[in-house]
């Protein structure tokens, strides 16, 4: 099953990187927002820094849902999902490959928005660099992973760019809440203490129990 | 035969219904520090309690019908589901007059609220779900795996009050507790309203049950005289 989702994951991954349609517009987007920011709020004011986690996990959420949407929308072109599917891919192989492209791509979105960010906004982002990886890795894994299914859910709606915001933004609300806590934390320099240690069990728990959810649940959604 | 005895559990419940605002209104008397409000905790807990067993019957009613494509499942799933986003709404209301009063504001976003306020969102969205998808064995997969996803919500909800400090009032029935926080007669009062509300719910459920099954065979017919 691994070496099924490796391939499709090298499959996604190649396919994005040919074409980079959808990572320049997720890009391209999120920079705009960025600057849209600088409106919303003084740029200059010291408390940025604590609402920086809150800005930032908006925006990598819905350059997120750009990325997810053709995630399985990629497919539709060609039926490709089709001969996927009768190639015997097992669902949970394709998921899982799927989400890990779907969690590079967004990754990638992040590493190129978080300098601009820091520049932008003068806002230090090396202070935790480790606990600030730690979260970025644990809540983009959440995002990839419910985001894939649902995109497998939406997939044939009519709606369905409409549709899978609006079922994934309050699915992933858990992880997000967790993942700005702990941003604002590592953007202030600070390591989680105290209370901040529930967030982190938070983004561990919901990443375990939603990969195990999409795995069994994916094989009901993906039939042939 | 299923009418009498829905007609009977309605008007069972509606009777009790009356005799338990009786009670709740001239019985018992004012709590200590909250006066005469918090007489709405009599209805605020029962509706979540209704609520998240609704939910819980949709939850396992939809893995029954994604496992067996079962399509009994997937209407019984839809109706308690709808019913069940009613009681999230008075569940919510509810809290919201009981917040005014006691807080002086109508919302405050601690994580009890949040959390049933994304459960209501979430479920909302998967009665859209359902609206925009035609064919009824895609209808009753894609909705059936989004309302085990969504249960979660509802977990959370439940637990809210222990994991984080919450401006919602923590624990307080025996059941968490082990006793202690709230006098037994209340106590006693909640259940007994919950009992009559669950069974007002169960017979909103069946009915709107009935009326998905007999909108599918209506689909189904149509779909045939189309095909001829």
């Amino acid at each position: 099953m691994l070496r099924q989702a490796w391939a499709v994951f090298q499959k996604d991954i190649r396919m994005e990187f040919r074409g980079k349609e959808a990572l320049n517009a997720a890009v391209a987007f999120a920079l705009v927002v960025l600057i849209l920011f600088s409106f919303a709020i003084d740029p200059t004011s010291e408390e940025l820094r604590e609402m920086s986690g809150g800005l930032l996990w908006i925006l990598f959420a819905f350059s997120g849902v750009l990325l997810l949407n053709r995630s399985f929308s990629r497919e539709q072109a060609n039926d490709t999902l089709d001969v996927l599917m009768s190639l015997r891919v097992r669902p949970s192989a394709l998921l899982l490959g799927k989400a890990w492209a779907n969690l590079i791509f967004i990754l990638l979105v992040e590493a190129i928005c978080l300098p601009v960010f820091g520049v932008l906004y003068n806002i230090d982002i090396t202070g935790q660099p480790g606990w600030l990886l730690l979260t970025l890795l644990l809540a983009t894994w959440a995002i990839a992973v419910v985001g894939t299914v649902f995109a497998a859910m939406t997939v044939n709606l009519r709606l369905r760019e409409l549709m899978l915001p609006v079922i994934v933004y309050p699915m992933i609300i858990p992880a997000l809440a967790g993942a700005i806590r702990l941003t604002n934390l590592a953007l202030t320099g600070a390591p989680p203490a105290g209370d901040d240690w529930i967030w982190v069990r938070l983004l561990i728990g919901f990443d375990i129990i939603f990969t195990a959810l999409a795995l069994g649940l994916i094989d009901f959604i993906l039939v042939d | 035969m299923t009418n009498n005895i829905l007609i009977g559990m309605a008007a069972i419940s509606a009777i009790w219904l009356v005799r338990n605002l009786w009670v709740i209104l001239l019985g018992l008397p004012d709590e200590a520090a909250q006066g005469a409000i918090y007489r709405i905790i009599f209805f605020h807990v029962p509706s979540w309690f209704t609520c998240f067993t609704l939910f819980l019957v949709s939850g396992v009613t939809s893995a029954y019908a994604i496992a067996k494509r079962n399509y009994k499942g997937d209407s019984l799933a839809v109706a308690a589901t709808e019913v069940g986003l009613v009681f999230t709404t008075i569940g919510l209301v509810t809290g919201m007059i009981w917040a005014r009063i006691i807080w002086g504001i109508w919302w405050t976003w601690d994580a009890r609220l949040t959390w049933a306020f994304i459960t209501f969102l979430i479920y909302a969205g998967y009665l859209l779900m359902r609206r925009m998808i035609e064919e009824p064995s895609e209808r009753l997969r894609v909705t059936g795996v989004l309302s085990v996803f969504a249960f979660a919500s509802v977990v959370i909800t439940y637990k809210a009050i222990d994991w984080w400090r919450t401006q919602h009032p923590g624990p307080v029935l025996s059941i968490r507790t082990g006793g202690g926080n709230m006098d037994p007669a209340m106590e006693r009062m909640l259940y007994v309203n919950f009992i009559p509300l669950l069974m007002l719910a169960a017979v909103l459920v069946v009915i709107r049950f009935r009326q998905e099954e007999r909108q599918r065979e209506v689909d189904g017919l149509r779909r045939i005289a189309y095909t001829h």
